[in-house]
């Protein structure tokens, strides 16, 4: 199934376009229109989903997903949930959007391993982010979900040196998550300017797609990143737009975003 | 496969469980942590601090009235209470700080839940002069004003965490956020011996200095090792450096004592040893207090400092070895304790503390005569009057008083 995700880079490629890979948070603000909310994205263009699941501890992001985490989980989105009723709503309203979980090591281990591999497989799930588990711990897992093809895409720093950038390319499944900025999610007014050479390294390596992540909320960012890389996340833009004013606000956020990754 | 491969482990527990942002900055500490160990220079550097400025060695005193009220084994109490700033933390604080300073890092971090961690860093900060935030769970610094002031006053910045439960877990993973941000120039002192490898390790080293002294102290005052010692367990760094030191001595009996809160079957309690399950929180894998989604579950305790729905991964693997026992003591079960212990022995232990010594009773008397026990008095209980004040003093303790 991880097939779907090389596929969706590869359609986006031959339009001349970057791809525009979309988080948002499963069970904000309650499980049902959560999904309204990812429909809403693909309707605006984008090529992959990313589905949120909320933790109670998650260290990796900023004030808006923090805020969106603790009201899907007041929506009650636990894995499972999310697995059982979130999932196979988006699928079937968006049945060529390849989808990618993006939760903490700590919910899919009281799932457990095997088991989260093989619902994630069973409901449609192409990929899995886990921004607490750098390689060095991933072994155990990356066999699970090996096993059951859905892929275990990692993540790479500004602070990671480029060896250690080449050894986590090259074992990437699925594409590689390029944090753009040193720090936790949220919008940047500025992204590094060294960003595009290190996408380009990457990129140099990499056996799958590279995307940048972390801070892009705009199309005139998504220009410049999408110049260097395969493709780009947004997050918190979106969480905050959906929330701020409904779905439509977050097609329309994607739509903008698309336009400013036509090459 | 995995617990042979991965850094920091101790058997199942530890690794690295952090945004990779982080991995690059752990792996130099492990580096920096490394070399400073094997000069002997920063050793002699840490000591000479501790023993000058800190008041290093605590003494081990004999508590001869609760031993005749236990009227079991004779009781010692390791006072760490007299340590500067009044607990244990600061023996850590000196040597993260030193260590801090060595690799050239220009700003410290750190977490708090009582507020003793933050007042021992912003003490270390103080001394060496450099600059010092400390996040600190909002409900936390309500309860413990008093450490807030001191922390301020000694040139920290304190801030009030609002998310989640507001208290310790919140306080950490801010701080594990800030260090995010700010990895290049920012060491994170952390104050227990938690997260992510090799911090159980540095926290456990520089707190072994407990456990070090009580055994040569011990062979001193009664020509033994002693056959059993309590500590209390929050995150678990007073209770691993006074027991670390006599992991390989088995007829040395270790036990630690958590949180009780409300009572083990209210669901408020601190006792991730005793009804944690298996889990990753703050970069370690543990024994965490968690739902069965792993959503972390909020701890409770009448100590801000045993407030934690983890514990360190070392503990969990001597617990789970069977190396050490845990028991739990209750808020109210610690309160009777602390009256008890500032009437008989003339020392305010700290609420933390408390909990240890409450059970200690049972075990001075499972011990019986001729045994030796030693309770780890990890801190002095200023700090807490005010909260104990709050409650009234019980009707039975004024009475006895009399
Ligand atoms: C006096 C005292 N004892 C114990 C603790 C608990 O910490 P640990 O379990 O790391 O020793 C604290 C924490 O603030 C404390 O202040």
């Amino acid at each position: 199934m991880s097939g779907e995700i090389a596929d969706a880079f590869g359609r986006a490629r031959a339009r001349g376009e970057g791809a525009l890979v979309a988080y948002a948070m499963a069970g904000d603000p309650d499980l049902a229109r959560s999904v309204d909310v990812f429909a809403a994205c693909v309707e605006g263009g984008a090529d992959l989903l990313e589905i949120g699941v909320a933790f109670s501890d998650p260290i990796a992001d900023g004030p808006v997903i923090q805020a969106a985490s603790e009201r899907a989980l007041k929506a009650g989105a636990t894995l499972r949930r999310v697995l059982d009723e979130v999932v196979p709503a988006v699928r079937e309203r968006c049945p060529h959007t390849p989808l990618v979980v993006m939760t903490y090591v700590n919910v899919v281990m009281a799932l457990g391993e095997a088991r989260y591999a093989k619902l994630a497989r069973e409901r449609g799930v192409s990929g899995t982010i886990l921004p607490d588990l750098p390689p060095e711990e991933s072994l155990s897992l990356r066999a699970a979900f090996d096993q059951e093809g859905v892929a275990l895409i990692p993540l790479c720093a500004p602070t990671t040196s480029p060896q250690r950038a080449a050894s986590i390319a090259k074992d990437a499944r699925g594409f590689v998550y390029c944090v753009s900025v040193a720090g936790v999610t949220g919008m940047r007014s500025q992204l590094p300017a060294n960003l595009s050479e290190r996408l380009e390294l990457v990129r140099g390596v990499s056996p799958v797609p590279v995307v940048a992540g972390f801070g892009i909320s705009s199309a005139e960012q998504a220009r410049v990143v999408g110049a260097h890389a395969d493709g780009v996340v947004v997050g918190s833009a979106i969480v905050r737009a959906a929330q701020a004013d409904g779905p439509g606000a977050a097609r329309q956020l994607c739509a903008d975003i698309k336009r400013g990754l036509k090459r | 496969m995995d617990t042979q491969t991965a850094p920091g482990r101790f058997g199942r527990y530890g690794g690295r469980y952090v945004p990779e942002t982080l991995v690059p900055a752990l792996q130099e500490l492990e580096v920096a942590y490394a070399e400073a160990r094997k000069d002997p220079a920063f050793d002699e550097q840490v000591a000479q601090v501790l023993r000058e400025y800190v008041g290093r060695e605590t003494p081990l005193t004999p508590a001869r009235r609760l031993t005749a009220l236990w009227g079991g084994a004779e009781v010692w109490l390791k006072r760490e209470d007299l340590a500067h700033t009044g607990a244990h933390k600061i023996n850590n604080t000196i040597g993260q700080v030193l260590l801090a300073r060595r690799m050239g890092k220009r700003r410290i971090i750190a977490e708090t839940g009582a507020g003793q961690h933050g007042v021992a860093t912003a003490t270390a900060c103080a001394l060496f002069g450099i600059p010092c935030e400390v996040y600190m769970g909002a409900l936390d610094v309500e309860r413990q004003s008093l450490n807030v002031f001191r922390m301020k006053a000694l040139g920290a910045t304190v801030h009030a965490v609002e998310s989640g439960s507001r208290t310790l877990k919140d306080a950490m993973n801010e701080a594990m956020r800030v260090w995010v941000s700010q990895v290049e120039d920012t060491y994170y002192v952390i104050g227990s011996a938690a997260g992510p490898h090799p911090y159980p390790t540095i926290v456990r080293d520089f707190q072994a200095i407990i456990g070090k002294e009580v055994r040569t102290q011990s062979l001193v005052h009664f020509g033994r090792l002693p056959d059993a010692i309590i500590a209390c367990i929050g995150g678990g760094s007073n209770a691993i450096g006074v027991l670390h030191p006599f992991v390989g001595d088995a007829g040395v009996r270790l036990v630690g004592v958590e949180a009780g809160g409300h009572g083990l079957d209210s669901g408020q309690h601190g006792a991730s040893l005793t009804l944690g399950t298996e889990g990753v929180l703050h970069g370690s894998r543990s024994l965490v207090l968690q739902d069965e989604h792993g959503q972390i579950t909020e701890a409770h305790s009448i100590s801000a400092g045993l407030d934690y729905p983890g514990v360190g991964p070392e503990l969990a693997h001597l617990a789970k070895t069977g190396r050490m026992e845990v028991r739990t003591a209750t808020d109210d079960e610690a309160l009777a304790s602390f009256y008890q212990v500032s009437r008989t022995e003339g020392i305010l232990p700290a609420l933390e503390s408390s909990h240890a010594f409450a059970r200690a009773a049972d075990l001075a008397r499972e011990l019986g005569k001729g045994k030796h026990l030693v309770i780890n008095c990890s801190g002095r209980g200023d700090k807490d009057v005010a909260t104990i004040a709050a409650r009234g003093m019980p009707a039975a303790i004024r009475l006895e008083g009399a």
